[in-house]
């Protein structure tokens, strides 16, 4: 098991740039998720680990050792493909124990830890049948078992759930979380689904346009956005963002409704200062029906446009000041389009981001 | 009229319609097949006799130079010029073809698209377009009548195609595997021998039987570019039969039966390969 590090790397194709020189530190037995929209760089980073792209410039090493000309297959690496990647004219036994014949163990040792593998993931009466003759979760589980045996320093995910349904992908869920358990190891793993991230990670990498926008534990990057863009990334429904101006000490938004500034902010704005006011749907409730109510907060009207009612709790969708506000209510009552509701903004739990940069006022 | 009555004649007539063109296609060839195992008279009468009244092996005999032979044509000769020919060419065709199916199929290079279209534009030319260049330009090298100068222009002939059946081969099998591979432990060369050849086995060995087949069956540029039994070829060496007055046709026949034999064989097996090679699939669920 190992640690990785990248410094510093970057990845042009031809003039442009897709990775701007990315800083990372995963530590032994770490399980990173490198999370972002389709093209902001964080298949090419993982792969750029796994050798199988070239580095444009910087250093990428695993357990100290530096491997930026390695090929993959010195890099003691395994890869889970998103497509799976399993040898369609090789049994499941022989896709298991293919690397290790390659590396040239022994009959005996291949056989041993191929069912080891299939024991651990549940596979070994499937040993004699093609790929073809899987389902879309088995085949998951052999390409996972490849990975688990050859016992390498770490293992490298790309979107490997993507092409699941979603029933599948929960189940896959709890088993790759399961399988970092029992064999404890360096894992980095591309997704571009929160949900994964926030449930796998010990550390989420949020990435944008080959950027590192905040690296977390998936508790920080969800409370504690640096930026608008991991704001609105991180968490479902998305956080609610404001354009608002500081006026008489309140935010005043464009329909000249105004919401108190948060007390543990009032001492970084400036009156006449254009910000961002973030709040996540969890965080606006009508009156009663809230989760957070003792905090400091603050009472906005909200008219009702849709309500989706989920048993427990419903989503609420409704307009401030010319913007799409979603609202959370926390209690099997139902209500109405139409109806208008006085609800609370948790003040304490709400960010304001600097509307120019985006980034969080909190944010070092 | 019921519409199950309407389904049943509609069905029919694409029978009656599928069968006309068959019997139009095959007729020719089952005539050759025929004329190749009875007598040269019987071939000849008119009215023509459409069942034969016995069978014979007398052509056969007859163009290898056995029996009472008057005839005696180099068909041994031919045919290991044809084998020889049509398998270095297939060979060293595939040979240039996987390499050159692989680099279009995987790389990333300067003029790639420019370069396979042109690749494909060679196969526009009609090849009998290049005889009297070629008759030329092989006198000058001096390579006219030899098995190389032959070997030489079935090369040029196969390759565009080659190259440009191997690549959708190649293209069919996700990069993915050659990387797992790699990241498995395989040098690339290991990863494509171990992983990505034995998926585009179908399509090369189709890519090869085609390439075979053409130039097994070439006949213009092989009555240009060969003299002797050097190295003609079997279907240069069918015109032997026609002498200023007459043609032999149950020679001839059995001639063609020989050249025909293999190449059937040969498109049964491409058949094969290439429904195993167009299936094999199954990578992503």
């Amino acid at each position: 098991m190992a640690e990785i590090s990248l410094k510093k790397v970057v990845k042009s194709y031809g003039r442009t740039p897709v990775v701007h020189g990315i800083d990372l530190e995963i530590a032994d037995n770490e399980f990173v998720v490198l999370v972002g929209p389709s093209g902001c760089g964080k298949s090419t980073t993982l792969r750029m680990i796994a050798g199988l792209e070239d580095i444009s410039d910087g250093e990428i090493r695993i357990r100290g050792r530096l491997v930026n000309d390695l090929p993959p297959r010195k890099r003691n690496i395994s890869m889970v493909f998103q497509n799976y990647a399993l040898y369609p004219h090789m049994s499941v036994r022989d896709n298991l124990g293919f690397g290790l014949k390659i590396a040239g163990q022994s009959r005996s040792v291949v056989a041993e830890r191929v069912a080891e593998a299939a024991g651990i993931l549940g596979l070994s009466d499937l040993l004699d049948r093609l790929p073809a003759e899987l389902s879309g979760g088995q085949r998951q589980r052999v390409a996972m078992g490849r990975a688990i045996v050859r016992h390498p320093d770490a293992f490298l995910f790309d979107e490997p759930l993507s092409n699941l349904d979603a029933k599948l992908r929960g189940q896959m869920r709890a088993e790759i979380k399961k399988l970092h358990q029992k064999v404890a190891s360096t894992i980095v793993y591309v997704t571009h689904d929160q949900i994964e991230a926030m449930t796998l990670a010990d550390r989420i990498v949020v990435m944008r346009d080959g950027h590192i926008d905040q690296v977390g534990t998936p508790m920080e990057v969800f409370n504690h956005p640096v930026n608008t863009f991991v704001a609105a990334f991180i968490g479902s429904p998305p956080m609610n963002q404001l354009p608002a101006v500081v006026d008489a000490g309140r935010l005043r938004l464009e329909d000249g409704t105004t919401i108190a500034v948060p007390e543990r902010l009032r001492a970084r704005v400036r009156a006449g200062q254009k910000l961002i006011l973030g709040v996540r749907p969890d965080d606006i409730s009508p009156e009663g029906y809230g989760l957070m109510e003792d905090g400091e907060s603050d009472r906005v009207d909200l008219l009702v446009d849709i309500a989706e009612p989920l048993g427990m709790e419903s989503l609420i969708y409704s307009r401030l000041a010319g913007q799409e506000v979603q609202a959370k209510l926390y209690g099997p009552r139902l209500v109405a389009p139409g109806e208008r509701l006085t609800c609370r903004i948790s003040l304490s739990r709400a960010h304001l981001f600097d509307a120019g940069t985006g980034r969080n006022l909190e944010a070092e | 009229m019921t519409r199950a009555l309407k389904q049943r004649l509609s069905a029919a007539a694409l029978w009656l319609v599928t069968f006309l063109l068959m019997v139009i296609m095959c007729i020719p060839g089952l005539w050759v097949v025929l004329s190749a195992f009875r007598p040269n008279r019987e071939i000849l009468a008119r009215p023509p006799v459409w069942v034969p009244e016995r069978l014979t092996l007398n052509n056969f005999a007859k163009i290898f130079g056995l029996g009472e032979a008057q005839v005696a044509i180099p068909v041994g000769s031919y045919f290991m010029n044809s084998l020889v020919i049509a398998l270095t060419s297939t060979f060293v065709a595939l040979v240039i073809g996987m390499a050159g199916g692989y680099a279009f199929a995987r790389f990333r290079f300067r003029f790639k698209n420019s370069l396979f279209l042109s690749l494909m534009l060679l196969r526009t030319v009609p090849a009998i377009a290049l005889s009297l260049p070629l008759f030329m330009l092989w006198s000058r090298l001096g390579i006219i009548d030899t098995q190389m100068g032959l070997i030489i222009v079935y090369i040029a002939l196969n390759v565009p195609f080659t190259i440009w059946l191997i690549d959708g081969f190649f293209r069919q099998i996700p990069m993915s595997l050659s990387e797992a591979a790699q990241v498995d432990g395989c040098t690339r060369w290991q990863a494509f021998w171990k992983i990505e050849f034995p998926l585009a086995k179908g399509g090369i060995a189709a890519a090869g039987v085609f390439a075979f087949l053409t130039s097994w069956n070439e006949y213009a540029l092989a009555a240009q570019l060969t003299r002797s039994t050097d190295s003609k070829t079997l279907p240069v060496g069918l015109m032997d039969f026609t002498a200023q007055f007459t043609i032999d046709w149950a020679g001839m026949s059995a001639m063609a039966v020989i050249i025909i034999v293999p190449a059937l064989i040969l498109t049964f097996l491409v058949q094969k390969h290439l429904i195993r090679g167009l299936t094999f699939g199954g990578v992503k669920g």
